[in-house]
């Protein structure tokens, strides 16, 4: 594997030549409603250069690629107008892009995403034009926070899976190991071309054994593959698993795999315009019949949709693990301290009485 | 491969009005552009997503059976935004069909076989197309013997009254006209709730007699055990759910039972299918 030294005096130099080929998106301090400091991952504008000392963001990078809200289709209104009430594809720029500072976990949940996206029978293709178009430029982590539990989930500190470059942050440099060739061309649009010495790529292993050493929480999900969906959806435990849910939606909106939306319509005069907007399982309108009806009204059910969709439901379906990377996103930001790894691990460990 | 979001345009042919409470009406459309008709190309059980713009989408069953031609046809129930702004529309008004989209009933399996048709209240929609397929001269020889046990609330609430008082005169076809209750004494069919008539008149079940079900929820609650008293198998029920969506292609993700979607698996399954997952319809 081809490993690039990046010493961190050449950083802002090469970034900035990479924006002549690049759209660039990354780990940036903003403030959110409540004048809080945080970091989120946006578009950088021509003078913003990615944090690469950032802690983790509150919301995953998903909407680098998948945005809240989305423009899909347009349409005029106007009977004068000739196409009127023929519905146009948005025109959105799809230029080359590079998501730079990304953690190997969020980049390994897109892959998962891209799994519902891209299929043998339709194509999504807002999602594939913009994922398609970008170049994920990971930062490895050496210090995982509390909450990491990414090597329970099939992702390690230092995963590869997703990402075209993984930065390895080396004191005064980066040590970059190019995995595919839209990486290389990343690299080289940046010239970051001084090859690393020998001993570099020792020096990542070293890094990445102490990293995936530091991952505390360990949760199991051996079992969940060999008990049925039935087994685990009629379990008694999920009454008290629930009991503390507010319907507030926040795990799935800081969530790197969840990718369920709305379509609405919005109408400004003659003009209309059809968009999505990240919806969730979590709020009752989600599943809300036109008759009233709602297959799932009570809470149980709702958090019970969410588990059973990461931890169950896309196992079966896909056989490639769990729809959950461990980011641990949704365990420090929920509110009333419902935690994923208890319940993957009750769901675990549960046995059906026979 | 084309972008599955964008609906075909088409114009409104003709709207008639379905019911005596006028809560249902039949819109007929045509495609503007010659070429998205034959892509549009579907089987009796799927459905499609009516696109207005600047309003929304709604999923629809597709009413019209692929042997008609040169029109599509949907049976839509005023109840939300959608529905309602539909049903102030016009003639010659232009908007848009996405589709088709979903499984079919399982129309190579069932040939050769008897089917029987059961239908409840407004989800007689794909079922009209399912009869009109199989009564299509090309295709009748396919099939067995065919029963249609059809009820709604009352006579002016049935869909598709004429053609179901011809296919009544027909012998290539036994139906089972139901009503829940009626203070008509000319009514000369069945006065009684579905199940109730399956129970009664339903062909008793053999390894090649197939019954499709569509209502409902209450309506299949009761219709099953119905069925299974009269022997029928899981695998011998055959039903189309309902759930709310958007995307339609399976992507959006509020339509899942289980790990089926019923927009993308569906919204044709199997009892026996069905039976494997949390039935959270």
């Amino acid at each position: 594997m081809k490993v690039i030294k990046i010493d961190k005096t050449e950083w802002t130099g090469g970034i900035d030549k990479s924006r002549a080929k690049y759209l660039l998106f990354g780990p940036v301090k903003d403030k959110d409603v409540q004048n809080n400091e945080r970091y989120i991952f946006k578009q950088l504008s021509a003078d913003q250069f990615p944090d690469m000392e950032a802690s983790d963001t509150v919301l995953s990078p998903k909407g680098t690629v998948f945005p809240q809200t989305e423009k899909m289709l347009q349409v005029s209104l106007d009977p004068s107008v000739p196409d009127h009430h023929i519905m146009k594809r948005v025109d959105t720029d799809y230029s080359p892009r590079a998501v730079i500072g990304i953690r190997p976990f969020d980049a390994k949940a897109l892959t998962l995403v891209n799994l519902n996206f891209d299929t043998k029978d339709y194509r999504d293709p807002y999602w594939c034009d913009a994922y398609q178009a970008t170049t994920f430029v990971g930062l490895a982590v050496n210090k995982p926070s509390q909450f990491d539990f990414s090597t329970s989930m099939g992702s390690s500190p230092f995963g590869e899976e997703g990402l075209d470059v993984l930065l390895v942050d080396n004191g005064s440099e980066f040590l970059a190991k190019v995995i595919t060739d839209k990486g290389q061309s990343f690299l080289d649009a940046a010239g970051f071309n001084k090859s690393a010495d020998e001993s570099s790529a020792q020096k990542i292993e070293e890094l990445k054994a102490a990293a995936e050493k530091a991952v505390a929480a360990k949760v199991g999900t051996d079992n969940l593959t060999k008990r049925t969906i039935l087994e685990l959806h009629e379990a008694p435990f999920w009454n008290d698993i629930a009991f503390a849910y507010i319907n507030c939606g926040t795990c799935t909106f800081v969530c790197p795999t969840c990718w369920c939306f709305d379509i609405q319509d919005e109408t400004k005069g003659k003009s209309s315009t059809r968009f999505r907007n990240w919806d969730s399982c979590m709020f009752p309108l989600f599943t809300l019949h036109g008759s009233g009806h709602n297959p799932r009204g009570e809470k149980v059910q709702r958090v019970r949709q969410r588990f059973m969709h990461k931890l169950k439901y896309f196992l079966d379906k896909y056989d490639k693990g769990t729809m959950c990377v461990g980011c641990g996103r949704c365990v420090q930001s929920c509110p009333v301290n419902i935690d994923i790894r208890e319940v993957c691990n009750i769901m675990n460990n549960y046995e059906p009485k026979k | 491969m084309e972008n599955p979001y964008m609906p075909y345009p088409v114009r409104i042919d003709d709207i008639e009005i379905a019911t005596e409470d006028k809560s249902l009406k039949t819109f007929k459309f045509v495609f503007l552009n010659k070429e998205d008709e034959e892509k549009f190309a579907h089987k009796a059980g799927q459905f499609a997503e009516l696109s207005i713009p600047g309003q929304g989408e709604i999923p629809i069953g597709i009413a019209s059976s692929p042997t008609e031609k040169g029109f599509v046809k949907f049976t839509v129930f005023k109840t939300g935004v959608v529905t309602s702004y539909l049903h102030n529309m016009k003639v010659g008004d232009i908007m848009g069909i996405r589709g088709p989209l979903g499984n079919w009933y399982p129309w190579d399996k069932l040939e050769g076989k008897n089917v029987v048709i059961i239908g409840g209240g407004f989800a007689f929609t794909t079922l009209r197309a399912s009869i009109v397929y199989m009564l299509d001269p090309a295709n009748r020889s396919k099939f067995g013997k065919i029963d249609v046990v059809y009820g709604a609330r009352s006579p002016g609430m049935l869909l598709y009254r004429d053609e179901l008082y011809e296919w009544e005169k027909r012998d290539d076809i036994n139906m089972h006209i139901t009503v829940d209750s009626t203070n008509d004494p000319s009514w000369k069919y069945n006065v009684g709730f579905v199940p109730t008539v399956v129970g009664q008149k339903a062909p008793k079940a053999d390894p090649d007699t197939f019954a499709i079900v569509c209502g409902p929820p209450i309506m299949i609650k009761f219709t099953q055990p119905a069925l299974e008293s009269l022997g029928y198998g899981q695998n011998q029920i055959i039903m189309s759910l309902e759930n709310r969506m958007k995307c339609g292609i399976g992507m959006c993700g509020r339509c899942n039972i289980g790990k089926e979607l019923v927009c993308k698996d569906g919204p044709v399954f199997t009892l026996e299918e069905l039976n494997k997952t949390p039935r959270e319809y």
